[in-house]
């Protein structure tokens, strides 16, 4: 089934357009971010801007295109933006925690050191 | 009117998207250490993601939906796989 970009009023266009490009623009910037920091702890915060609203602007640009395109409401794109909502936090927890755990392993001053008492001390 | 909006619109999204995964591709080659790798390894996940749906905007069909789904879950169990790797030395114990 093949859906025509022609049979969206302009406003709707625009509004797709608008959250498409915010959606690439926000992408690109947490790719930049990510080159840019020097430590491993500051880039692993860059790449959830991809994740958050560059998903969610171009899964809303997909959902209002296919939604306007076809006359009745599609919102399948929804399972994507909620995937990727839920899974990257803890994607990204634990490999913080592994690096973390290569960091005190390889004894690098720079991290903090486990807390007397806790769990995370001797062989993890 | 507005398929010249949209159109332009999804060639400046590609455009952007390729762009950094092209930058993350980078991060990739050069990472110091092997988290650096793994985490620009999921960002070039979900980029390629964000452009397969840019993709099904572009040509109107729905198809290019179900295989971002099956990217970004892919990508999920690639990553976690990995950072399971790296914290224990092996991935089924």
């Amino acid at each position: 089934m093949i859906y025509h970009a022609a049979d969206i009023p302009v406003w709707g266009a625009i509004l797709i357009a608008s959250f498409m490009i915010l959606g690439g623009a926000l992408a690109l910037i947490g790719a930049i971010g990510f080159l840019k920091l020097s430590t491993f702890y500051d880039r692993i915060h860059p790449p959830t801007l991809s994740t958050s609203w560059g998903t969610g602007g171009i899964m809303m640009a997909s959902i209002l295109f296919f939604t306007f395109a076809s006359g009745r409401p599609v919102l399948h794109e929804i399972l994507i933006g909620i995937f990727v909502t839920v899974t990257t936090p803890v994607t990204f927890m634990l490999l913080a925690r592994a690096a973390l755990h290569r960091d005190r392993a390889d004894g690098n001053p720079d991290v903090p050191q486990p807390r007397i008492g806790s769990d995370l001390q001797g062989p993890n | 009117m507005s398929a010249i909006i949209i159109l332009t619109a999804v060639g400046i999204a590609q455009i952007m998207l390729v762009l950094a995964m092209a930058i993350v591709a980078i991060r990739i080659f050069y990472g110091p250490r092997a988290q650096d790798r793994i985490i620009g390894l999921d960002a070039l996940y979900i980029n390629a993601m964000l452009l397969l749906a840019t993709f099904g905007i572009g040509t109107g069909r729905t198809v290019y939906f179900e295989a971002a789904l099956v990217i970004g879950l892919i990508g999920f169990v690639t990553t976690v796989s990995l950072a399971k790797f790296l914290m224990r030395g092996e991935v089924i114990e």
